[in-house]
C-alpha cells in the first residue's frame, strides 16, 4: 500500500483537507471521507453516470477520477446546487415537477449531467438532450420525464 | 362486459402527487443504505469465488494469503456458520458459503471481513481455489442432453386432446425458439449493513423487497429466534424482483461477519460481482405445435416451456408456473397443453424479474399470432383480435373463467388513436420503395393476472398511529423501490382521516413493526398494503367517531373527516383537537390493519381454482425500422393504452407504464446475457451488457391511461396493480421487428430469437433472403 497523501479539495465552495491514499477516487473521497453521499456509486467503472459531478464546471465521472488529480480545482456535487437554505436549482425544480425519477438512485447524476449539458449548449432539442444525456443510465426508465425536465430547465435558464 | 362500478368521490386518492421522497431525490438527500453514516468500527465484507470451474468438488482452498493481507480481520467459510448454511427462499438448496463443492461459476466460497472495502476486495483475489471440474450443463440444450435432474418436477395444464387435433389438422404451425434472460441492473447494487445488538440481537439494514425473508434467513443462519433479528429497509435504488430472494446472501454474510467480529459489518457488492453472483430472469426455449382454421383462429396448442433455472430451485416454481399462466396472454386456446420443465444448469440460479415468468410465457402467444399471420399473409392485428377471449370462449388453460375482459375495448381504442390501419398502409408503401431499410408495425395486447399464485402470500399488515397533534405515523409491510408504493398508501391513509398527505409520516419498512410480511412483488404492493393501511386508519377513525358521537351527542352518521377537520353535526373541530380529547378520555389512537385477498383459490395439484383476483389489461403499438445490411434497429414510435382501473396516483402509474415498457424493450432488444462454454458470464458489466439509455427510448412515445370506470374487483378504490403488466407491452416491439423482417419474404415467418440484437436480426434476415 502506498503512503497516505494530504490533499486539499475545494468542494462546493469550501476548502476541505483530507488524508487519503493516492489511489482513492474522487467518488470515494466525497462519499467516504467528506460524507457527501449525494453522488451515487452505480457501477464504479465509468459506465452509468450516477457519480457525475462538476470539476471546474465540466461534468466528470467521479468514479474514474482520482481525488488527487483534482486538487485545487473547483468541485461541485449535487449538494452544492442548493447551499444551505437556498432554493432548488432550476434543473432540480424541473426534475421535481416532471417526476423525472422513480427510485431516485440515478437522479443526482442525471441532474449534475443536465446542468452541464444545458451549460454546454447541448440541450437545444429533444434529440440533442437524448444524445447528450445518454451517458446517464436510468434503470427505472424515467427517460421521457428526464428529457422533459431538461427541456424545461433549459428554457428557464435561457 | 364487466359490471359497472360505483364511483367514490375522493380528495387525495387519485391525485398525481409526486413520489414521497421527490424533494430528497433531487437534492441527493434521500438516504440509501450505502449512504447511512457507518457506525464507528464498521467492517466490510467481500465475497470470494473460484476463478475457474462451474461444477465440481473443491480440492484446494488455500486462504492463507487472504488472511495475511493487511487490514483483514476475519475470513469466513461454511464451517463458521453457527446455524443453517442456506439462503434459499424455500427449498434449502442455496448455500450461503459453498460447502465442499461448487455448482456454478461465481458461487461464493468464502467471505473476507476487513477494515476497508478496498482491503476486503483485494484480499479476496488472493485465494487459491481449485475445483475438480465435472461436466457442467450451461444451456437448456446441455441440460436436456445430459439428462440432469430438473430442479423441480415438470408441470402441465391440459384441456382436450391438442395432439390429436393438431395431427388431424391441415393448417398447423410449429417452431422452437429462445427467449433470453435479463439482468436486473438495479442502479443501487446489493447492499446490507448488520449491526450487532445486545443479548444476541441483530439489526440488519438490507436493500430488499422481502425484509421478512431476510429476517428468517439471518435468524436460522445465526441459530437465534426470529424475534432476535430485525430487518429494515427505507428504500431501494431499484429492485425489479432482483432483491427478493437475491438479497438474502448479502444480508446473511454481513450478519455472520457482525456476529463473529462483534462489530457492524457492511456488505456492498461490486457491480461485476453483483452481475456474476445474483440470479436473473429465466431464459427459455419454447417448443410448440398448433393448429388453426382458415381465418387464423387457433383450434389447438401444444407447447413446452423449457426453462434454464440454474443450479437450484430459488423461485423457479412460481416463475415457471406464471410463465404457464400467461402462455395464453389474451387468447383463447380451445384444446391446449402447456408443459413446463424446470431444467437444472450449472449457472447462477435464475429468479424473480418483473413479470415473474409472465413475459416469457406471453412470447409464445405472440409468436403464434405472428406466425399464423405471416404464413397466411393476414394482418397480425386481425389474427390477434380473432383469437381474443370472448363470451363462450372464456376459459383459460388452467380453467379460470375470464370475467373482466376489456381487451376488445382497449385494443379497439388504441387501433384508432394509433392510426394503425393508415400506418399499416404507409409501412407497406415504405417497404415497397426501400431495399435496405424495412419498417414493421405491430399492435399487441397484454392481459396479466394479479395475485400471488402461492395463495398464502396474498396478505398484508399495516400499523398506523394518530398523534395528539393530528399527525399520523404510517408503517406497512410493503417496500419502496421507486414504484411509488409509499406515496400511494399514504394517500389512502390521508383520505381516510381527511388530512393533507404531508401530515402522514411515512416510515421505513421493518419486521419490528409489521411482522410476517410477504415480499413486495407480483405487482401486489398497493393492492395489499393499501387495504391493510386503510383498515388500520378506519379502526382508529371508528373509535373517534364513537367517542365524538357520545361527547357531542350526535349520530355517528353526522360525523365526517375532511380537510384536516372533523365535522360533528353542525360543529367542527380540528383532527388534533379531537385526538387530544379522545386521548384524555383514554381511547387508543393506534391500530394495526390486516388484509387478505378474498375469493382466490388455487389447487396446484388438481390444476383447479381461480388463482387471480382480477386481470390488468393494456395494449401497445410499435413501429420500427431495421437496416437489413447491418441488423440495426430503431423504434420510431410507440403508442400505449393501459388499464390501471381507477388510478390511485396517475403520475406514478404513468411512470410505471413508461418505465416498464422501456425495461421490457431492453429485454427484447439490447440486453443479452452471454455465458461462455466454461459457464462464465461474459457480460458482467454495463460495458458489455446494454440496458436502454435516453437515446434508445422512442422519440415519439405516447402513453395514455385507459379511461376505466374502475376495477370490477373490489380493490383499494377500484385501482389496478401496475408494477409488472406494462413490461409486457414491449412485446409489440419484438413483433414489429418480426413484421419488418417478414416483409422480405411474404408467406414466411422470420426465425427471430429474443433478444433481437443486431446479430439476431441479421440471422433472421439472412434466413429470409431468397
Ligand atoms: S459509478 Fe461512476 S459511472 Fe457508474
Ligand atoms: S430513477 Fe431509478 S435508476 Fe433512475
Amino acid at each position: 500500500m502506498s503512503k497516505p497523501l494530504k490533499i486539499k479539495l475545494h468542494v462546493n465552495g469550501v476548502a476541505r483537507e483530507l488524508v487519503i491514499e493516492p489511489r482513492v477516487t474522487l467518488l470515494d473521497a466525497l462519499r467516504e471521507h467528506l460524507n457527501l453521499t449525494g453522488s451515487k456509486k452505480g457501477c464504479d467503472q465509468g459506465q452509468c453516470g450516477a457519480c457525475t459531478v462538476h470539476v471546474d464546471g465540466e461534468r466528470v465521472l467521479a468514479c474514474l477520477t482520482l481525488a488527487a488529480q483534482v486538487e485545487g480545482r473547483e468541485i461541485t456535487t449535487v449538494e452544492g446546487l442548493t447551499p444551505d437554505g437556498a432554493e432548488l436549482h432550476p434543473v432540480q425544480a424541473a426534475f421535481l415537477k416532471h417526476d423525472a425519477f422513480q427510485c431516485g438512485y440515478c437522479t443526482p447524476g442525471q441532474i449534475m449531467s443536465a446542468v452541464a449539458c444545458i451549460r454546454e449548449g447541448h440541450a437545444s432539442s429533444d434529440a440533442e438532450i437524448r444524445e447528450y444525456m445518454s451517458g446517464n443510465l436510468c434503470r427505472c426508465g424515467a427517460y421521457p420525464h428526464i428529457v422533459a425536465a431538461v427541456r424545461e430547465a433549459r428554457e428557464a435558464l435561457s | 362486459m364487466p359490471a359497472k362500478v360505483k364511483r367514490i368521490a375522493t380528495d387525495t386518492v387519485g391525485l398525481a402527487l409526486a413520489h414521497d421522497s421527490a424533494e430528497l431525490h433531487v437534492q441527493g438527500k434521500a438516504v440509501y443504505i450505502d449512504d447511512m453514516r457507518e457506525p464507528e468500527g464498521t467492517l466490510h465484507v467481500a465475497p470470494g469465488y473460484a476463478a475457474l470451474g462451474a461444477k465440481g468438488r473443491i480440492t484446494v482452498c488455500d486462504l492463507s494469503a487472504v488472511r495475511a493481507f493487511p487490514g483483514v480481520v476475519a475470513v469466513l467459510t461454511a464451517g463458521d456458520i453457527p446455524g443453517i448454511n442456506d439462503c434459499s427462499p424455500a427449498m434449502g438448496d442455496d448455500p450461503i458459503l459453498a460447502d465442499g463443492e461448487i455448482l456454478f461459476h461465481g458461487q461464493v466460497v468464502f467471505a473476507v471481513i476487513a477494515e476497508t472495502r478496498d482491503a476486503a476486495r483485494r484480499a479476496a483475489r488472493l485465494a487459491k481455489i481449485e475445483i475438480a471440474g465435472e461436466l457442467a450443463a450451461i444451456t437448456v440444450e446441455d441440460a436436456l442432453e445430459q439428462g440432469t435432474e430438473d430442479v423441480l418436477p415438470p408441470y402441465e395444464f391440459r384441456r382436450g386432446d391438442p395432439g390429436k387435433l393438431i395431427a388431424a389438422s391441415k393448417s398447423t404451425i410449429s417452431d422452437s425458439f429462445h427467449v433470453g434472460g435479463q439482468e436486473h441492473f438495479y442502479l443501487e447494487g446489493q447492499v446490507a449493513l448488520a449491526v450487532p445488538e445486545e443479548a444476541g440481537g441483530m439489526l440488519v439494514y438490507s436493500s430488499t423487497q422481502h425484509p421478512t425473508e431476510m429476517q428468517h434467513c439471518v435468524a436460522k443462519m445465526l441459530k437465534v429466534a426470529d424475534a432476535f433479528v430485525t430487518c429494515e429497509c427505507r428504500r431501494m435504488g431499484g429492485g425489479f424482483g432482483g432483491k427478493e430472494s437475491q438479497a438474502a446472501q448479502w444480508a446473511a454474510l454481513a450478519a455472520l461477519g457482525a456476529r463473529i467480529t462483534g462489530r457492524p459489518v457492511k456488505c456492498r457488492l461490486d457491480r461485476d460481482d453483483d452481475m456474476i453472483m445474483t440470479g436473473k430472469r429465466h431464459d427459455l426455449r419454447i417448443d410448440y405445435r398448433a393448429a388453426h382454421d382458415r381465418t387464423g383462429r387457433l383450434t389447438a396448442v401444444d407447447a413446452a416451456l423449457l426453462a434454464r433455472c440454474g443450479y437450484s430451485a430459488d423461485l423457479s416454481l412460481g416463475v415457471n408456473d406464471r410463465a404457464m399462466f400467461h402462455a395464453d396472454n389474451a387468447y383463447y386456446y380451445p384444446a391446449v397443453r402447456i408443459k413446463s420443465r424446470r431444467l437444472r444448469t450449472n449457472t447462477v440460479s435464475n429468479t424473480a424479474f418483473r413479470g415473474f415468468g409472465g413475459p416469457q410465457g406471453m412470447m409464445l402467444a405472440e409468436r403464434m399470432m405472428d406466425q399464423i399471420a405471416h404464413r397466411l399473409e393476414l394482418d397480425p392485428l386481425d389474427v390477434r383480435k380473432r383469437n381474443f377471449y370472448a363470451p363462450g370462449r372464456d376459459r383459460t388453460p388452467y380453467g379460470m373463467k375470464v370475467v373482466d375482459n376489456i381487451i376488445h375495448d382497449v385494443v379497439a381504442e388504441l387501433e384508432k388513436t394509433s392510426d394503425y390501419r393508415a400506418r399499416r398502409e404507409a409501412v407497406r408503401a415504405f417497404n415497397a420503395k426501400n431495399q435496405v431499410l424495412k419498417k414493421g408495425l405491430a399492435l399487441t395486447p397484454v392481459k396479466f393476472g394479479i395475485s400471488f399464485t402461492l395463495i398464502h402470500l396474498n396478505q398484508a399488515g399495516a400499523l398506523v398511529h394518530l398523534y395528539t397533534d393530528g399527525s399520523v405515523h404510517l408503517n406497512h409491510g410493503g417496500t419502496e423501490m421507486g414504484q411509488g408504493l409509499y406515496i400511494k398508501v399514504a394517500q389512502v391513509v390521508a383520505e381516510e382521516f381527511g388530512i393533507d398527505p404531508e401530515r402522514v409520516k411515512i416510515t421505513a419498512t421493518t419486521t419490528g413493526k409489521v411482522p410476517n410480511t410477504s415480499p413486495t412483488a407480483a405487482s401486489s404492493g398497493s393492492d395489499l398494503n393499501g387495504m391493510a393501511a386503510q383498515e388500520a386508519a378506519a379502526r382508529i377513525k371508528a373509535r373517534l367517531v364513537d367517542f365524538a358521537a357520545r361527547e357531542w351527542k350526535v349520530k355517528p352518521a353526522q360525523i365526517r373527516f375532511a380537510k384536516g377537520r372533523v365535522i360533528i353535526g353542525n360543529q367542527s373541530v380540528t383532527l388534533a383537537e379531537l385526538a387530544r380529547r379522545a386521548h384524555q378520555a383514554r381511547i387508543q389512537l393506534s391500530s394495526t390493519g390486516f388484509y387478505a385477498t378474498p375469493g382466490i383459490t388455487w389447487d396446484r395439484d388438481k390444476v383447479k381454482g381461480k388463482p387471480f383476483f382480477y386481470f390488468a389489461y393494456g395494449a401497445s403499438c410499435s413501429e420500427v425500422t431495421i437496416d437489413t445490411l447491418t441488423g440495426e434497429m430503431r423504434v420510431d414510435r410507440v403508442d400505449i393504452l393501459h388499464d390501471v382501473g381507477r388510478s390511485l396516483n396517475p403520475a406514478i402509474d404513468l411512470g410505471q407504464i413508461e418505465g416498464g415498457f422501456v425495461q421490457g424493450m431492453g429485454w427484447l432488444t439490447t440486453e443479452e446475457l452471454v455465458f461462455d462454454t466454461q459457464g462464465r458470464l461474459s457480460t458482467h458489466a454495463p460495458s458489455t451488457y446494454k440496458i436502454p439509455c435516453a437515446s434508445d427510448v422512442p422519440e415519439d412515445f405516447r402513453v395514455k391511461l385507459f379511461a376505466s370506470a374502475g376495477n370490477p374487483a373490489s380493490t383499494i378504490y377500484r385501482s389496478k396493480a401496475v408494477g409488472e403488466p406494462p413490461l409486457m407491452l414491449a412485446l409489440s416491439v419484438f413483433s414489429a421487428i418480426t413484421d419488418a423482417i417478414a416483409s422480405l419474404k411474404p408467406g414466411c415467418m422470420p426465425p427471430l430469437e429474443a433478444p433481437a440484437t443486431p446479430e439476431a436480426i441479421m440471422k433472421a434476415v439472412k434466413a429470409m433472403s431468397p
